[in-house]
């Protein structure tokens, strides 16, 4: 248990610190970095807790896909450089500062009054780590979870042909 | 977990890096050899028996080399960069099973360093990581090429990553398992290949485009981006993109390997005989090895054979042909196992190659009708 608590002692401190790197950085390429590395620690996390299925689609689908994505927009956007923008609403700040504000005071709350500590993890034991979890998740994800499975599907099919309709009306209009 | 665990783990940890590197090395000599005799050349042959000492004069020489970092540059991802695309080149190979166990003082060790159950996803979310060291290079180098050369390697792999992906899933369905060591033992009766041929010709192609190998080397074509994404580096940290390069290279023949060609397992009509793994270890790594060199042959014959292929025609490939084909591939194995499993009837299976294969023609009569089309001047 001991080493568990280490492991996960100094992951949080990965974690939280590149979270505020993330947040803090001028370089909006350093920012982009520091979040690949929240990412990959998120995934460490959930190979702790014994999913690792779950562990390895963070990192191919945020760490891997997403970021990289978003590297390639600053990178050709030439938005590496954070200039403060002439366009700022005024109401922005103290409105950010109100939920900010609000949402600490609900996670100290749930974390201090509500959480259950008596409660266990389950720590990873090897059923975690078969083939048989893997075919039980799978099972509950296309049985019981199918509907909003196939709605989550639809959706991302609607946002691909609407990249691909809006392209091609730009180029249209290029045209003539 | 007592300290002779973590003692087999490092051990095996050190073992994997120093095979891999020692593998580096005599393959850029096998490279240089086997590309200097299709040219009707020598190759390096002066440096010890045969130029076998060659590649260690080559280290010797780029080590002290002297290591120019550019004043222009973003210095700490400049550093960064070539760190992150020699580690995924290693870590790559931890799942890979080299062969079944041993006994070692009454400790039965196992030939391969971690045994997971999502194997495959894992070799999935490593080969996606691995684009980040190629476009921070370029990023970092703040130079017109290099930084073109990086948006070229990326798109092209994150385009070719689709249709790598659909070939695991082709491999999972087959061996049906993510784990590589129960996909590695199902083929103990008949390869992949041999069932799906064109899933793993798919993944040769797609191998080839994801290490940025000739044919698809577009992020180094030299005539127009001098060298791509490496334009500026210099002495051992050129040295290092060149050595993930050439790992890569190794660890996805071994992948490739693993999936389709029976990985440590010797060919199926070999079975019950004397060579089998199951009666004698120590021929899992050897046929590992073999096998590898092989695919790494079929690489080197293929950079000799082809020119570059043109950008724009690269992700028409990949997009109009590779995609559709590997969903096509992806979509005949499930059904037919399907079906194989659901009917009991094992003549399903034997479906799987003739439809595969029609499908593949068609898209080759495809790529044939385009082409001709627009040698011709119609469009």
């Amino acid at each position: 248990m001991t080493s568990e608590l280490i492991v996960f002692l100094v992951l949080s401190l990965v974690a939280v610190s590149s979270a505020l790197g993330m947040a803090f950085s001028r370089n909006a390429i350093y920012s982009a970095l520091f979040l690949v590395l929240n990412f990959v620690t998120v995934a460490v996390f959930y190979l702790m807790l014994g999913a690792p299925f779950i562990a390895m689609s963070q990192i191919t689908v945020y760490a891997g896909a997403i970021m990289v994505l978003f590297l390639f927009v600053i990178m050709l956007l030439g938005a590496e450089s954070m200039a403060p923008s002439p366009q700022a609403l005024p109401w922005q700040r103290p409105l950010a500062f109100i939920l900010a504000v609000t949402l600490a005071v609900e996670s100290i709350y749930l974390v201090f009054a509500r959480a259950r500590l008596n409660t266990v993890i389950t720590t990873p034991d090897i059923a975690a780590n078969s083939m048989e979890s893997l075919r039980e998740m799978a099972m509950t994800l296309f049985n019981q979870f199918l509907l909003p499975f196939e709605i989550t599907s639809i959706l991302l099919l609607v946002a691909m042909v609407g990249v691909i309709v809006l392209a091609n009306r730009q180029k249209a209009g290029h045209r003539s | 977990m007592d300290w002779t665990f973590w003692l087999e783990w490092v051990i095996k940890g050190l073992v994997l890096c120093l095979i891999l590197l020692v593998g580096f090395a005599y393959l850029t000599w096998y490279e240089r050899r086997a590309l200097a005799r299709m040219q009707v050349r020598v190759g390096p042959n002066r440096a010890g028996f045969q130029g076998l000492l060659q590649p260690i004069a080559d280290a010797v020489k780029l080590i002290f080399k002297e290591e120019l970092t550019p004043s222009h540059v973003y210095k700490v991802v400049f550093i960064l960069a070539p760190i992150l695309t020699v580690v995924p080149s290693l870590v790559l190979a931890a799942v890979i099973p080299f062969g079944t166990s041993f006994m070692f003082f009454g400790r039965s060790i196992t030939l391969h360093v971690a045994n997971l159950n999502v194997g495959v996803l894992y070799l999935m979310s490593i080969a996606s990581i691995a684009v980040y060291g190629i476009v921070l290079a370029g990023w970092s180098s703040n130079n017109k090429y290099a930084m073109l050369g990086a948006v070229r390697a990326s798109a092209q792999m994150i385009s070719y990553e689709l249709s790598l992906g659909l070939c695991f899933a082709i491999a999972v369905v087959m061996g049906d398992s993510m784990n590589l060591v129960d996909i590695v033992n199902a083929q103990s009766g008949m390869w992949f290949a041999v069932i799906q041929p064109v899933g793993a010709f798919i993944f040769l192609i797609v191998t080839l485009a994801e290490v940025n190998r000739a044919p698809f080397d577009m992020p180094e074509a030299e005539q127009e981006l001098t060298a791509g994404y490496h334009s500026e580096y210099s002495g051992m940290k050129f040295a290092l993109f060149f050595m993930a390069e050439y790992q890569k290279m190794i660890v996805i023949s071994m992948i490739a390997a693993t999936l389709f060609f029976g990985g440590y397992r010797e060919i199926w009509f070999l079975k019950d005989t004397f060579l089998s793994v199951d009666r004698a270890w120590f021929l899992g790594p050897v046929y590992l090895l073999l096998k590898v060199i092989v695919l790494l042959f079929g690489m080197i014959w293929i950079r000799a054979t082809w020119p570059r292929i043109r950008y724009d025609r690269l992700m028409a490939f990949g997009w109009k042909v590779l995609l559709p084909l590997s969903f096509v591939t992806a979509f005949i194995t499930a059904a037919g196992y399907l079906l194989a499993q659901e009917l009991h009837n094992q003549l399903y299976l034997y479906g799987i190659p003739v439809l595969s294969i029609f499908s593949a023609l068609v898209a080759v009569a495809f790529i044939y009708r385009d082409l001709r089309r627009k040698s011709n001047g119609r469009v």
